[in-house]
């Protein structure tokens, strides 16, 4: 194991933030924190790259206690996170660089993070997709061991999220660990080994995607518009969600489920069928959507 | 500690201030602006003027012909006398403060005005009545001795004020407001995911801010002094060293208001509130000298004060670095205390 940490609790004050959070990482996965705003993954993650100290819990890095050396070893790419003023790109790069014995060739960096073209502009005359590379690229400057990624996609159009997609996939290639945060179901599933969904900062459910699909969610989601049905959905269907007006119904039996739908006079103009996400799961587990 | 880490920060430091074109710009603009206004309205003269205000008169050329005054009284030096139309005109100014002192153009009645309230109305009238005196044939009262001192310009004395409050301005908001800027918004809390310590951190702010400084006040020095040709008793090199040891100073100061606080508000509310006691109680603009003892005291807290006392001293009078030992001394102490401090204090968080 890289990385392990158990019983991490945080508490502000009135507000347990991360209650008892345990998990371990292998060496080479991407292991993805996933849960709505406010779950806690933030601070849980925090705490292990040392930012913020724990209430209580103990973090082991190569199985044992961060020393010193643990710097030198991690990157980081926080959520938010402000630049040195007045720098370029290369600049911004070059000057973070020097804080660490490890480096990496900054050429081959920007090539790699698809910031060659704007390396003499300066770090604030640039887009959010820029910015949010060249923050990657800063989390990569020492060529890390242990990566952290504070959902990193946030805020991107679909484009440039596939695009940061393919630079995480190919960091992954090279053997490094990584901890992601997101509350991007798809995030997860494109990207991640193992997840673990946090609410309420605690860690409700564990495993890799499809594992956690397939324990929390049956079968196939069937989403109606809300509006077709004459009377309550309880008559026609045993689970179900109401989601953005639409009734998403879980079953097994896709046959008598739709049987029993149309004996109800449910009208099935606008039915769609798909097949359950990390989404699904989060719903059944919380009975609430995650990005609300 | 780690000096490669130090100088990387300490380089992104001066780059950034150098590149800041607007702060920059105002950082050499503003002492000169300040000096400049001041050779303008003194032009080389005295502070302190007494305004007489003269009525009925047109105009003002020939003194000697149109001033029915007494000689003496004319004579005076340090007195200007001012053309007034009507008695009316007079006493609205000198209810104003504009003029200190009204005398009727009429060498038979002597009749002047003056406010009970003014102290330089109180002086001039004194002043009046001598030499009603003497132009009467009495003798003086007392039996003068007279010393022969260099005269310190104005200017001259005020200079070194200046550049002491434009150091402090840009020590405390250059170093305190910055890095509660960065503090907000989350490059400390990079930083800190770094290898670089706070006091790696802390002293590379300290010494960027001192080395700028130091390049600022030799740059406005030496463009000040084209224009005004300072006199400068003292040794250039001693100069050197007393600011660079009040710029040390003053940043640790800003050092130890950089230490927490994310608010920009709130933070430029502590800075005006230390700042501007420090402008006004560090004889920037006024000798404290008779101003209460414990206005006396608390200015003794302010490195401003002694950056202030011990470059005039060696300016002005020529004092030696032994001279203004206590001085160094005093502001080495208040480095020492708030750059301690500043470290213990010091956090990345928000």
């Amino acid at each position: 194991m890289l990385l392990e940490v158990s019983h991490l609790i945080k508490r502000y004050k009135d507000l347990l933030a991360v209650d008892r959070v345990a998990f371990a990482i292998d060496r080479g996965t991407c292991f993805g924190l996933l849960g709505p705003n406010g779950a806690g993954k933030t601070t849980t993650i925090e705490m292990i790259e040392g930012i913020i100290a724990p209430t209580a819990g103990e973090i082991r890095y190569k199985d044992a206690p961060r020393g010193a050396a643990f710097r030198e070893e991690i990157g980081i790419q926080f959520q938010q996170t402000g630049l040195l003023a007045f720098l370029t790109v290369f600049e911004t790069l070059q000057t973070l660089q020097g804080l660490y014995r490890r480096r990496r060739d900054l050429t081959a960096l920007l090539e790699q993070c698809g910031l060659g073209d704007i390396r003499d502009q300066m770090n604030d005359k640039i887009s959010g997709g820029q910015r949010q590379r060249l923050l990657l690229a800063l989390a990569l400057i020492n060529d890390p061991e242990l990566l952290f990624l504070d959902e990193p996609s946030t805020g991107l159009d679909p484009q440039a999220r596939r695009n940061l997609w393919d630079i995480i996939r190919d960091i992954k290639a090279q053997g490094k660990t990584i901890i992601l945060t997101t509350h991007y179901m798809e995030e997860a599933q494109a990207l991640c080994d193992h997840v673990a969904i946090m609410d309420h900062g605690r860690i409700i459910a564990r495993g890799t995607p499809l594992d956690l699909i397939r324990q929390h969610c049956e079968g196939i989601t069937i989403v109606l518009p809300e509006d077709g049905f004459d009377g309550p959905v309880e008559d026609v269907a045993a689970q179900f969600h109401r989601v953005n007006g639409n009734v998403e119904i879980q079953t097994t039996d896709t046959h008598g489920c739709l049987r029993r739908l149309m004996a109800g006079g449910v009208d099935i103009t606008g039915l769609t069928v798909r097949s359950p996400n990390l989404e699904d799961v989060f719903l059944n587990l919380t009975g609430r959507k995650l990005r609300a | 500690m780690s000096v490669k880490r130090l100088w990387v920060i300490f380089m992104a430091r001066n780059r950034e201030y150098f590149r800041d074109r607007a702060a920059f710009g105002w950082n050499f603009l503003f002492p000169f602006l300040i000096i400049a206004g001041f050779g303008l309205i003194f032009g080389g003269k005295e502070f302190s003027e007494y305004k007489v205000g003269v009525f009925p008169l047109a105009s003002l050329s020939h003194p000697a012909d149109e001033l029915r005054v007494p000689a003496a009284f004319r004579e005076t030096r340090y007195l200007q006398f001012v053309p007034i139309a009507s008695l009316e005109e007079g006493l609205a100014k000198l209810n104003r403060h504009k003029i200190d002192f009204l005398v009727k153009n009429d060498p038979a009645g002597h009749e002047y005005w003056v406010s009970d309230t003014s102290p330089k109305g109180y002086i001039i009238e004194r002043v009046f009545n001598d030499s009603l005196r003497s132009s009467a044939g009495l003798p003086a009262a007392g039996r003068k001795n007279a010393i022969q001192g260099a005269r310190i310009r104005y200017i001259d004395w005020l200079f070194p004020g200046i550049l002491g409050m434009n150091m402090m301005f840009s020590a405390l908001w250059g170093v305190g407001y910055v890095v509660v800027r960065y503090r907000k918004n989350g490059v400390l809390k990079r930083l800190k995911a770094t290898p670089l310590s706070a006091l790696e951190y802390l002293a590379a702010q300290l010494l960027s801010r001192v080395f700028l400084l130091m390049f600022s006040l030799v740059v406005v020095w030496v463009g000040c002094d084209l224009i005004f040709h300072f006199e400068v008793v003292g040794r250039y090199l001693d100069l050197l060293v007393t600011f660079l040891v009040g710029g040390l100073s003053l940043t640790a100061v800003g050092v130890l208001m950089a230490a927490r606080g994310v608010s920009e508000e709130f933070t430029s509310g502590v800075l005006n509130f230390i700042t501007w006691p420090m402008m006004f109680l560090s004889e920037v603009w006024f000798s404290l000298e008779g101003a209460p003892r414990w206005i006396q005291g608390l200015a003794q807290f302010f490195p401003l004060t002694h950056l202030i006392s011990a470059v005039r001293k060696i300016m002005n009078d020529g004092a030696s670095l032994m001279a203004v030992r206590l001085e160094l001394a005093v502001m080495l102490a208040i480095t020492a205390v708030c750059l301690v401090l500043g470290a213990r204090l010091f956090s990345w968080n928000r």
